[in-house]
């Protein structure tokens, strides 16, 4: 019997004119949580696929407890025992948790489906996962955290025996990130090995027994957690050291380009009030569902508000659409980049020009010379790694995606940028380009908010921070204030008060 | 420039073309009357009315979004004018004016129930809209046909220059236009942009439901000069007409020239293609005698085919991006 529950020995899968995976190693044990970690187009999907099936690796074996097994498609892997929670769920929304949880593999008595058995049974097992819900209601009626509990209780009812988690908290909230660790542990104990693939290392602290990191699609190293820390971690994953991983440059403070008082958003948003200032980066923490995305939202037009002023420069502005807010010099780049950041099936050229046609028109033509000059500049200035200017965004990685839509907004001259979790679910060395973006912008006299739900990064980046709870603002702390840290500023995101 | 990038610089792709060669060599073998002059410019002459219509659906398409009332809307206009032959009027040009006002009204009031009132889908409200408008039609000539349209009315879709119909020329000259209103305008470029991505868009600062709302109309226009066209043709107007499956013939046209029903894709060019397929096909049944029953059949199979093609298209695309991505 080997060591471990599933081994992959010498992986090597070819696309054409590109090597994803060169003799790539995972071996988890039973009973462990093994990180899994490495830049975007490291190869962590490739990896994953070819594990479930999906692919099938041109060379290198896989071993089911010490037995060689050949995976043709995802039912081979299933049957194998290994399952994937991947970070697009699949959930059917208008179908029951129950419905879920056994789709393709009904309990039947007779001829109909035994719903009875099936809803017990539904019951059971998201109970023994910490959820207890009703498994007759809609999937669709849950949050994301029940949801991907769901997705779990599939893979706990094929008996898998590796069940692979990709990026599983990335749309989970602070509870819900909690309550997963909780069952990822239980899993455990039931001798279940995980992969955990997540962005966060601090997730992989404290939740791994061993973590493996690839890059360019190889592998590099595993070690037990002990052995591990940010800065080799980081290293090895990026194949250097970066020498900051948050590289805080200051501007210098000029006065207040926004101001807002008392917006009022049905229930959303309650008497929001605050100012935002030239040469420095305001940040905005806060636990997910905070107010501070329909804050941002209100401002920039893109929802109504109630109630409130907005003043820009000190004059009092009216915003009723998107249109009107980028006519007052405002940059709003959401957290959902490929849902409301960019046309993916369009090419970097029109996404780079799609906040500033008129800009890049001349009469009622586009001006294709400058569009192709200023997007050019982007290209080289952002460091978006692509082969050509014409290439369809939705081929991109995440952070070249995210590189495409900074340069949108940058093209529209703004003067007040608001960035909506800008480095979410992008690999570290983009993630400090975007922050050298932002440093570029503060040193340049322009007024940055950034929403943030990674307190590293909000303390790492912020010249003062703005805590909301329950669409309220509970504090404003200056970079040089003694609450400037993680427990405080937590503790406000809780609801606590801050002392002066 | 080679022909093949000439070909994709226009958007019309190499299979779509060698499609309506194909059909027109085979076409000529079964039956030499296929190339002579006469029967070429009656091509032309029955493609106008489908390019026209399917203009305004092209744009529909690209935004993901469907008009299907084009075809009513036509015959609307068309019988509109018929209303004002039996009121006694003589003016051409008035008439002409009032089709196609009518036409963008009709259009606009798509856009807007679309984008103002949020009906779900355009084809939602654009199906509703053919009932109501193939019920105008007949009410608006008492459910009679009519004819004796004055001259400048049936210029356009009757007069010839050396044999060549003018619609044709007209239509060749809006593709034109609209080839590059699409390509290389800010509004144009919006277009596809609203299809591929709605939300993106507004929150990029455009008026998404502005855009939206004059894709309707421009379609709304479009199908009044194809009513237009249509009594010029055949000297009358007939209410009765609306249900005929003048919109399918559009959404076809559209969909073999490359556009997709999730938006976002289409072209003028590829456009003007798959209406010379459509108008081929159609052309080459009568030449063989093939009953009007057996062209319905044949017809709706091609527009499955070119859906399911499409689809397969989009598949082929998806994993090929994903091998891209890897």
């Amino acid at each position: 019997m080997s060591e471990y529950v599933v081994e992959l020995r010498n992986a090597t899968k070819r696309f054409p004119g590109v090597v994803a995976l060169k003799n790539m190693q995972l071996a988890v044990k039973p009973g462990e949580i093994l990180g899994l970690i490495g830049e975007n187009g490291a190869g962590k999907s490739t990896l994953i696929k070819v594990l479930t099936g999906v692919h099938k690796a041109d060379e290198g074996e896989i071993y089911v407890n010490g037995e060689k097994k050949e995976f043709n498609n995802p039912n081979d892997s299933a049957a194998a025992g290994i399952a994937c929670v991947y970070q697009e769920l699949n959930i059917e929304k208008l179908l029951s948790v129950t419905d879920n949880i056994f789709i393709n593999k009904w309990q039947k008595k007779g001829m109909l489906l035994d719903y009875d058995a099936m809803n017990k049974k539904a019951k059971e097992v998201m109970a023994s996962l910490g959820q207890d819900v009703d498994p007759t209601k809609q999937a669709g009626t849950f949050g994301m955290g029940v949801q991907q509990m769901i997705e779990i209780a599939k893979a706990v009812l094929i008996d898998a025996k590796m069940i692979i988690m990709d990026e599983p908290t990335s749309s989970l909230g602070e509870k819900e990130v909690e309550q997963l660790m909780k069952t990822c542990r239980e899993l455990k104990s039931r001798g279940i090995g995980i992969v955990f693939v997540s962005h966060k290392l601090e997730e992989l602290f404290e939740l791994c027994d061993r973590v493996t990191v690839i890059r360019d699609g190889e592998y590099i190293d595993t070690r037990d957690i002990k052995d591990w820390n940010n800065d080799s971690l980081i290293t090895a994953m990026v194949g250097r050291t970066l020498e900051n991983q948050f590289p805080k440059e200051f501007g210098v403070k000029g006065g207040a380009a926004l101001r807002v008082e008392h917006l009022e958003e049905g229930g959303v948003l309650r008497d929001v009030s605050f100012e935002a200032y030239r040469g420095q980066i305001l940040g905005f923490a806060g636990l997910v569902g905070a107010g501070r995305t329909e804050t941002m939202r209100a401002i920039f037009g893109a929802d109504p508000l109630d109630g409130g002023k907005i003043f820009i420069d000190g004059k009092e502005v009216k915003i009723k659409s998107p249109r009107d807010a980028i006519a007052h010099g405002i940059a709003f780049l959401t957290e959902d980049r490929k849902g409301q950041g960019l046309v993916l099936m369009q090419t970097i050229r029109t996404n780079l020009i799609l906040s500033s046609f008129k800009k890049h028109s001349k009469g009622i033509f586009l001006d294709e010379k400058k569009i192709e000059e200023t997007g050019q500049g982007h290209i080289q200035s952002l460091r978006i790694k692509t082969p050509s200017i014409d290439e369809i965004v939705g081929q991109l990685s995440g952070g070249n995606q995210q590189k495409v839509v900074i340069g949108k907004w940058v093209n529209t001259d703004a003067e007040i940028f608001i960035f909506d979790e800008p480095t979410r679910g992008i690999d570290v060395g983009a993630k400090v380009e975007v922050y050298n973006v932002m440093n570029s912008l503060v040193k340049a006299g322009k007024c940055v908010i950034m929403i943030s739900s990674e307190m590293p990064e909000i303390l790492g980046m912020s010249d003062r921070v703005i805590v909301m709870r329950g669409g309220r603002v509970m504090a404003d702390v200056e970079r040089d204030s003694k609450h400037f840290n993680q427990e405080d500023l937590m503790k406000a995101a809780w609801g606590g008060t801050l002392d002066d | 420039m080679t022909k093949k990038k000439f070909g994709a610089s226009l958007g019309v792709s190499l299979g779509t073309v060698a499609a309506l060669v194909v059909m027109c060599v085979v076409l000529s073998i079964m039956n030499p009357n296929f190339y002579s002059f006469n029967n070429i410019m009656g091509i032309f002459k029955q493609t106008s009315f489908n390019a026209l219509l399917a203009t305004g659906m092209l744009l529909c398409l690209i935004t993901a979004g469907i008009d299907l009332s084009v075809g009513a809307n036509a015959v609307f206009c068309a019988c509109v004018m018929g209303m004002m032959v039996k009121a006694g009027m003589t003016n051409g040009i008035i008439m002409l004016i009032v089709a196609i006002v009518a036409g963008g009204l009709v259009g606009t009031i798509n856009g807007l129930l679309l984008t103002r009132l949020h009906l779900p889908h355009p084809f939602v409200s654009t199906l509703g809209m053919k009932n109501v408008l193939w019920g105008a039609a007949l009410i608006v000539t008492g459910s009679q046909m009519v004819n004796n349209f004055p001259e400048s009315v049936q210029w356009l879709g009757k007069e010839t220059i050396g044999g060549f119909p003018v619609s044709f020329i007209v239509v060749l000259v809006i593709y034109v236009v609209m080839h590059i209103f699409l390509s290389r305008t800010a509004l144009g470029r919006s277009i596809y942009c609203a299809g591929g991505n709605m939300e993106a868009t507004r929150l990029s600062g455009i008026n998404a439901a502005n855009v939206l709302t004059f894709c309707y109309a421009l379609s709304g226009v479009m199908a009044a000069l194809g009513g237009i066209v249509s009594v010029g043709r055949s000297g009358i107007c007939n209410g009765a007409n609306a249900t005929q499956p003048y919109d399918t013939d559009a959404i076809a046209a559209c969909i073999i020239g490359g556009a997709s029903f999730n938006g976002g894709k289409g072209t003028m060019a590829g456009t003007m293609v798959g209406a010379l397929i459509i108008a081929v096909l159609r052309n080459g049944f009568t030449l063989l005698s093939i009953s009007s029953a057996v062209q319905n059949v044949v017809l709706g199979l091609v527009i499955i085919g070119a859906v399911l093609m499409d689809v397969t298209r989009q598949a082929m695309e998806a994993k090929k991006r994903r091998l891209a991505a890897k």
